[in-house]
């Protein structure tokens, strides 16, 4: 196990890369803890793929440095920095037994054979896959596969980190709460580092500890997942994490005091002063609710009821807005107005929040 | 059952039926009918039952031929496969290169069999051919119209020449197919080079692979416009293939019912081989299973 | 326009693919087909496309019997899960394929295509090819294709399931606007009770080749006629408990006992299986009344705004969804409560009992 830290990492496709626009991953500094379950999250093309094929060792970073433990990998192999990886689609050897396949990369190292029966069981305990050992991993289905790929990696006691590409992807949804709660068992039991890839919020909130929320090759925000919810660094942040995302409203700051054209002013939990650029302020659906008395003008164009709870969506000024409504709360004709609340509005100049003053 | 049912569908079946009974019916039942009659001449058969075969199973030439013939197939078997599968293992995956590379290896296969003949009969003479000249230069007595093993290296040569580059070709389109997962987690795993051929590249190589070994032993097993234009089954007997052997009895000797049955023998073996090829192909996806 | 099933099976060698199934779907209407993997979804489609015969049962299409037709003699659209374009047609070649196959005049292809793109928010890439075009473009580019046939009937075979998570839920909440335009049977097959949810109309959930219950979606959501319809129209998990009642005692497990309350108290004797989901799960003891039960905390996962409870009780693994923030460590032991009023009751055989009584008031 061992602390990764990057140090002016960016990496190009390009061969001469000049602007900022050519790095497909851009500057980036960070200390990936010891132990930590870390999840990667962003859209397709984010650079998130490239960061983990670059700590893998399958990329070359550009410019920067990669190290373990203070011990500089930049240039060695991926079979040299002893890390696991899980793909998005099951890599298994087709003619291999389960047991053989769960072998495979101990045999590879030379262990003798009397440790590698030892571990083998182990692992397979651990994932339920015991049944399966002298089977042919041929023709099982998709999560067989997948716990398969994950026991190759498990199954090394000395890996520095387990990486994972969108490993749930073919998985059904019912199989996905079952491995990923075995995951996160596993992270508990053995404590290695894990760096989790997806574009699923819900993957990567729950899986992680903390998540890395990346955008157009850029680190926007690192922060517990109660921390990216409850207070997004950038409006990326707001839109990405949580559905729907985060409301935006163009509005003018005073102090404790924010006033939406044509609508009326709302009161802000902090003060702010000298704001520069475009400012908006932004509050989650989860932080507002309809009224019939208080509040900013609404007009309530559909109601969702998505089970648990309804999405009302309503028109803010002409802007959309969606308001989350919990499953037994009313909605009366009455209620066309919305309050926020104050403590969960964050004020944002040119995409990034600001934090105010206590007042 | 609501399933429609229309019977008039079967009139559009009809002329492939009376082309494949031209075609390949008439004729098959012509050498049947050769193969079970003798003849003194003049157009006169009469019946002679299983004679013909009999004689056939009996004759040492036949046996010869035959046993010629696995030889062959074999040897070029052995050579082209593992070549053809070493060669697309060491081309290049993509770019430039790799464009040059397959229009490199199309080339062989686009010269028809009796050019590729002539090529290696001239380049092989002695008095003219590059290759004979230059094998006299180095002091080597090669000779293939009256060494025996030269003239079997001549066209065991030629016929790598001629079709590695179809095991090769197809073997790539294996190769292309494997997700590029497959080597990076064979890379985490620490696999050597051998047992990523082993465990991950053959096995998907291996349906293309079936179909291209029964592509170049049915091929092969059928050899005759090569080896006809280069030795002429010479020197002696020493390549006569069952095809040359068979050439030379029905029209070289006009012994048309030894010939014919001979044909069907040949025909049923060939047809014998393919179904074993089949068998096992079908019993291979059994066992992979539904995916 | 009306598309009825009557009937109709697949049968395929000794594997029964889907049993006998009526179905009605009306015009203007979006039907969701909800079930896992293999539950017979994709096969129910190609049977309403034409593509696959059925077994047995009838196809009618404006009552009228489409049976044997095939698919290029009914009005019918597909979207597939792979984005299945013309890679060396431009978007606009795309849209406009259905319609010059059909041999319209210049004049209403271009004006339908555009109608078509602008509601699928095409325009400004009409003159792009497929590949040059994001996932979630392309996938819309094929649902252009579908809308501009104008056909009857569009089915739409896991549309989004190949698509980045937030590209998913936007496109979710404009895929039923798009239909209150269109006017045509729409039906959609998906995996996830969430997407059937935000899609509404009607749905179809499917279980092992058998239509379980179609009806309003929320309806069967709320009222699930069994415990298979309640399984497959949950996620995470419905959680479920095998209970006997007993002299105003609900019993559960080896000898455990909790007094029976709310709808409950009115249950004859005999022995059940409770079912409740996931969200109805509580840590705080609720004001009114409520079921208590003792479990142990197998592990939780926050999403920022709210956690999952993965919890053994009784051997029986469940999963509660708190709002908040709650971390629990693995191994504690964990008391829940559960509000009678949304606890499902099903008999021996799996058909609901009690519903709870949320969808009373709904």
């Amino acid at each position: 196990m061992a602390q990764i830290t990057l140090q002016n990492l960016a990496h190009s496709y390009l061969p001469n890369p000049k602007g900022e626009d050519d790095y497909a991953l851009k500057q980036l500094d960070h200390d990936w803890t010891d132990g930590e379950a870390y999840a990667l999250l962003g859209g397709s093309g984010c650079g998130k793929t490239t960061l983990l094929n670059i700590i893998s060792g399958l990329i070359r970073p550009s410019r920067g440095r990669i190290l373990f433990d203070g011990r500089d990998v930049t240039d060695a192999p991926t079979a040299q920095r002893n890390i696991a990886q899980v793909f998005q689609f099951p890599v298994v050897y087709d003619t291999l037994t389960v047991r053989d396949n769960l072998a495979f990369p101990l045999r590879n190292r030379g262990l003798p054979a009397a440790q590698v029966a030892q571990r083998v069981q182990a692992v397979a305990r651990m994932l339920g896959l015991e049944e399966m050992l002298p089977r042919r991993a041929r023709g099982l289905t998709a999560d067989a596969k997948q716990k398969i790929s994950l026991g190759r990696g498990m199954v090394r006691q000395d890996v520095n980190a387990i990486l994972f590409d969108e490993p749930l992807t073919v998985i059904d949804p019912h199989m996905k709460w079952e491995l990923r709660t075995q995951l996160k068992a596993l992270h508990r039991e053995f404590g290695h580092t894990m760096i989790y890839v997806t574009h699923d919020q819900t993957e990567a909130l729950t899986f992680a500890s903390r998540v890395v929320v990346m955008h157009e090759g850029r680190v926007v925000q690192i922060g517990t997942p109660q921390e990216l919810f409850e207070r997004p660094a950038h409006t990326f942040v707001g839109y990405f994490i949580g559905s729907p995302g985060m409301n935006l409203l163009p509005a003018r700051v005073e102090g404790d005091r924010a006033h939406i054209d044509e609508s009326g002013t709302i009161a802000l939990g902090r003060g702010y002063g000298g704001l520069g650029g475009r400012i908006e302020i932004g509050v989650r659906p989860e932080f507002a609710r309809l009224s019939a008395h208080e509040g900013l003008p609404v007009v309530i164009r559909r109601i969702e009821d998505v089970g648990r709870h309804r999405i009302v969506r309503a028109d803010l000024g002409g802007r959309p807005i969606n308001i989350v409504a919990s499953e037994d709360e009313p909605i009366g004709p009455d209620m066309t107005r919305v309050v926020f609340d104050p403590a969960h509005v964050g004020v944002y100049a040119d995409g990034w929040r600001v934090e105010g003053s206590p007042r | 059952m609501n399933k429609p049912i229309n019977n008039r569908a079967w009139f559009l079946v009809l002329p492939v039926l009376v082309l494949v009974a031209f075609s390949a019916v008439i004729p098959l039942m012509t050498v049947v009918n050769y193969s079970v009659q003798d003849t003194f001449g003049d157009n006169e058969f009469f019946w002679n039952g299983i004679y013909w075969f009999d004689d056939l199973l009996h004759s040492e030439r036949m046996w010869n031929a035959l046993g010629r013939q696995i030889l062959f197939s074999a040897i070029v078997l052995l050579i082209e496969v593992p070549l053809g599968i070493f060669i697309a293992l060491h081309m290049p995956k993509k770019g430039f290169w790799s464009s040059v590379c397959l229009v490199l290896m199309a080339l062989p296969l686009l010269i028809p069999f009796n050019v590729v003949g002539t090529i290696w009969q001239i380049f092989g003479r002695v008095d003219i051919g590059l290759l004979g000249r230059a094998l006299a230069g180095l002091g080597l007595d090669f000779n293939y119209t009256q060494d025996v093993i030269d003239a079997w290296v001549i066209i065991v040569v030629m016929d790598v020449w001629h079709w590695t580059s179809l095991i090769a070709l197809l073997a790539y389109a294996g190769l292309r197919s494997i997700p590029d997962a497959y080597y990076q987690a064979a890379k985490i795993d620490q696999a050597s080079r051998w047992a990523v051929f082993r465990y991950i590249e053959l096995p998907k190589m291996r349906g293309v692979l079936v179909i291209a070994v029964l592509l170049r032993f049915m091929d092969s097993f059928m050899i005759y416009t090569e080896p006809f234009v280069v030795t002429g089954g010479g020197p002696g007997n020493a390549t006569t293939f069952l095809s040359i052997d068979l050439v030379k009895m029905a029209l070289g000797q006009f012994d048309l019912g030894p010939a014919a049955a001979f044909s069907i023998m040949y025909f049923l073996i060939i047809l014998l081989v393919s179904w074993a090829f089949y068998t096992v192909m079908t019993n291979l996806d059994r066992e992979e299973g539904p995916q | 326009m009306t598309l009825e099933l009557r009937g109709v099976s697949k049968t395929v060698g000794r594997q029964v693919h889907v049993h006998p199934t009526n179905l009605m779907l009306q015009k203007g209407t979006m039907n969701v087909l909800l079930g896992p993997t293999l539950s017979g979804k994709t096969t129910l489609m190609r049977l309403m496309a034409g593509l696959d015969v059925p077994t047995a049962g009838r196809v009618l299409w404006n009552g009228q019997d489409v049976t044997g037709l095939r698919v290029q003699d009914r009005a019918v659209a597909m979207v597939y899960q792979q984005f299945i374009n013309y890679p060396s047609m431009t978007v606009f070649e795309n849209i406009a394929s259905p319609l010059r196959l059909l041999g319209r005049p210049r004049g209403e292809v271009e004006d339908r295509v555009r109608r078509a793109a602008a509601l699928m928010r095409l325009e400004p890439y009409l003159q792009r090819r497929p590949l040059e075009l994001s996932g979630g473009q392309q996938q819309r580019c094929a649902l252009a294709r579908a809308l501009v046939k104008e056909a009857g009937l569009v089915l739409l075979d896991e549309p989004l399931a190949n698509l980045d998570y937030k590209l998913r839920e936007e496109l979710r909440a404009e895929i039923p606007r798009i239909f209150e335009e269109a006017g045509s049977i729409f039906v959609y097959a998906t995996t996830e009770p969430e997407e059937a949810l935000l899609l509404g109309g009607n749905t179809a959930t499917l279980w092992e080749g058998r239509v379980t219950q179609f009806g309003p979606t929320p309806d069967v959501y709320r009222n699930p006629v069994d415990a298979t319809t309640a399984r497959v129209f949950s996620d995470p998990p419905m959680n479920f408990l095998r209970v006997a009642k007993r002299l105003a005692q609900i019993q559960f497990g080896a000898g455990q006992g909790i007094p029976a309350v709310g709808s409950l108290a009115a249950l004859p004797e005999g022995v059940y299986v409770a079912g409740f989901r996931a969200n109805h799960v509580g840590l705080d003891r609720p004001t009114g009344e409520a079921l208590e039960f003792r479990a142990t905390v197998l592990g939780s996962e926050i999403t920022g705004s709210e956690t999952f409870v993965h919890l053994d009780h009784d051997g029986v693994r469940w999963v509660g969804l708190v709002p908040g923030v709650r971390d629990l460590a693995p191994g504690m032991p964990a008391t829940v409560w559960v509000n009678p009023a949304h606890v499902f009751v099903f008999g021996e055989d799996g058909r609901l009992v009690t519903s709870s009584a949320t969808s009373m008031a709904a």
